[in-house]
């Protein structure tokens, strides 16, 4: 509570923080929308914004207010996944990187290096190519994660190299501790602040990419997303018509969503760890 | 030994690398469930592509040599790696018979125009700016601009570019909308025309510009703090050198050579940002291509792209990779 106390003092978390909260409520409130999210026609098509509709109606005949209460819950619920899947691949390859060194260490750091430099965005594009079909936010979500870990890795494995020339670590294998509990008992405390802010980062990374391949048409566009809601738009012309609550509706709400989340992980991981404020912030 | 230590290493990864990528790129269409071709095929005729007779039957043989579909995996892969050395991506299906690689170079140029003159231009000066707002990192324009780059820099160059859009093209209308030029001109070295791509290529270039400036921005402005802390700035103060000396001199030069290696590193990201705000404009280089592409389901397009993009950003990062002793004494005379 304490340590909450003390982040709230810095405004960049008070203001992520309450935004974050104001659009988990959002999403929440589509537990109890009274349309359909994957039905058209529900209501008469493109309304400006009234009493009975807040945000309008769009040209597939929905609810551009209840649609977007669905739109932020299923983009957060692929953030979590790709965030939360690729978390443990970046902590299992930074800890053996880290930990076993040697051969290990090289082999892995190639990989992650490699995908770094790759245009992994292509190869996304061609793999949610062929893939369509079955991509639904579970599906996607994986697949993001699947590309998403190789930066945090190197972050986690150079904490653990540092952690391993610490005298505790010493003390703890000559006292018979196993390397599997020494990784997850000793080490895990540490690394824990580090995982929290790029999973948060990552998060952030998995949104944009949904929202780019939805606009490529590379999703399934009858599930509500922030980038199927943008592509609907885009795809109606509402620019043109001047539809602006269509469109401004979906743009609003991931810029709020972006920015909060990146202001989230900086003024956390500033408030853990000063000196290293550096590395995370980083390209 | 700078030869031995540093160079060949690095040589070899350069080659690993795209040996990696492009063996990737093989393997993702086999590796799927559904059989490439037929799944290819699907996609062209539920996209409605308009196909004359007969090249059906040379898009089906195409495919099935692209995919090396005879013999066993080995041998596909060997005849991949065979006509990706004769430089031959294949046809392209929406614009049949088009080869991949003549659709590519056509689009290059503008690609490599934006990507080239922007990615220089928000380094340099995103990395002098934010040299200078981190040496004085007290004063009101520095935090200014501080908070500035807190809001742009977690924006996705999709939304960013979008709004620019927004913004300039479609309120303020002080923009074209999109294109890479006016519409009917055609390409020539004459001024009215390359006054046209100039002014198309003003918000493109802007929304990358400001986008990766931001980046470089804070991340320098972190490292000069961090140099800003050392003993050697202090004692130069102390030793009476001038303040501008000390920051042009000293501190930026030493916080750059991490930039450099951040350039790297991030060039790959700022290429597929690239590719996706060219979408956003129309903008007629890779990424407009890579939309036709998807839009209308042309497998081979994309991966000639992509096999495209491995090789050119590779070998970007390599040479940014290669000059940086040229930077750093200590590589140098190792």
């Amino acid at each position: 509570m304490r340590l909450f106390r003390d982040l709230l003092r810095d405004v960049r978390f008070a203001v992520a923080f309450w935004v974050l909260c104001l659009l988990l409520t959002f999403a929440a409130l589509s537990l109890f929308s009274p349309y359909d999210p994957t039905r058209w026609g529900q209501v008469p098509r493109d309304l400006r914004p009234s009493a009975e509709h807040w945000l309008g109606t769009d040209s597939n005949g929905q609810d551009v207010f209840w649609n977007a209460t669905f739109a932020v819950r299923n983009s957060l619920i692929i953030a979590v996944i790709a965030g939360v899947v690729s978390r443990i691949i970046a902590v299992i390859v930074g800890m053996v990187a880290g930990y076993r060194g040697g051969s290990w260490d090289r082999a892995l750091m190639f990989l992650s290096d490699s995908l770094l430099v790759i245009p992994l965005f292509l190869i996304i594009v061609m793999m949610a190519m062929l893939i369509r079909a079955s991509l639904n936010l579970a599906t996607l979500g994986l697949l993001l994660a699947f590309f998403g870990w190789a930066w945090d890795a190197r972050l986690i494995r150079s904490q653990i190299l540092s952690l391993r020339e610490r005298d505790f670590t010493q003390t703890a294998i000559l006292s018979g501790t196993g390397t599997l509990k020494l990784v997850l008992n000793e080490y895990m405390p540490y690394a824990m602040p580090l995982i929290f802010s790029t999973l948060i980062n990552n998060m952030a990374w998995a949104i944009g990419l949904e929202i780019t391949l939805a606009i490529l048409g590379l999703l399934d566009m009858s599930i509500p997303t922030l980038g199927t809601m943008l592509y609907w738009a885009i795809n109606y012309q509402a620019i043109l018509l001047g539809r602006w609550w269509w469109v401004l509706t979906p743009i609003t709400l991931s810029v709020m969503l972006f920015i909060a989340l990146y202001w989230l992980s900086v003024s956390i991981s500033e408030y853990l760890d000063p000196r290293t404020r550096v590395q995370r912030v980083g390209a | 030994m700078f030869l031995k230590q540093y160079l060949i290493p690095r040589l070899i990864q350069y080659v690993l690398v795209i040996l990696l990528g492009i063996t990737a790129v093989f393997f993702i269409p086999r590796l799927l469930p559904n059989d490439p071709v037929l799944r290819t095929i699907a996609e062209m005729r539920a996209r409605g592509a308009y196909l004359e007779p007969g090249a059906m039957d040379k898009i089906i043989s195409d495919l099935q040599q692209m995919y090396g579909l005879e013999g066993s995996w080995f041998d596909q892969y060997l005849a991949f790696w065979g006509r990706l050395f004769r430089g031959d991506l294949g046809v392209s299906f929406f614009q049949f018979p088009t080869p991949v690689l003549d659709l590519i170079m056509t689009a290059l140029p503008w690609t490599v125009g934006l990507l080239l003159t922007t990615t220089l231009l928000s380094w340099a000066i995103g990395n002098l700016i934010g040299g200078f707002a981190g040496y004085y990192a007290d004063r009101s324009w520095s935090r200014t601009l501080d908070a500035i780059a807190m809001v742009v820099r977690p924006l996705p160059y999709y939304i960013f570019a979008f709004a620019l859009l927004l913004l300039f093209a479609y309120l303020l209308r002080w923009f074209p909308v999109s294109g890479g030029a006016r519409l009917g001109m055609r390409p020539s070295w004459t001024w009215p025309f390359i006054q046209s791509v100039l002014w198309h290529s003003v918000l493109p270039a802007l929304s990358i510009f400001i986008l990766s400036a931001a980046a470089w921005f804070q991340t320098m402005k972190l490292v000069v703090q961090n140099v800003n802390a050392e003993s050697f700035v202090a004692y130069a103060k102390l030793s009476g050198v001038q303040e501008s000396r000390i920051v042009s001199r000293y501190v930026i030069r030493n916080a750059l050579l991490p930039q450099i290696t951040g350039l790297g590193l991030s060039l790959g990201l700022i290429f597929s940002g690239a590719l996706i705000t060219e979408i956003v404009y129309s903008y007629p280089g890779l990424g407009t291509l890579l939309y036709n592409a998807i839009v209308n389901g042309d497998y081979n397009l994309i991966m000639g792209i992509t096999i495209f993009s491995i090789i050119a950003i590779t070998t970007s990062v390599l040479i940014v990779d290669l000059m940086y002793p040229f930077f750093d004494p200590r590589i140098r005379y190792m």
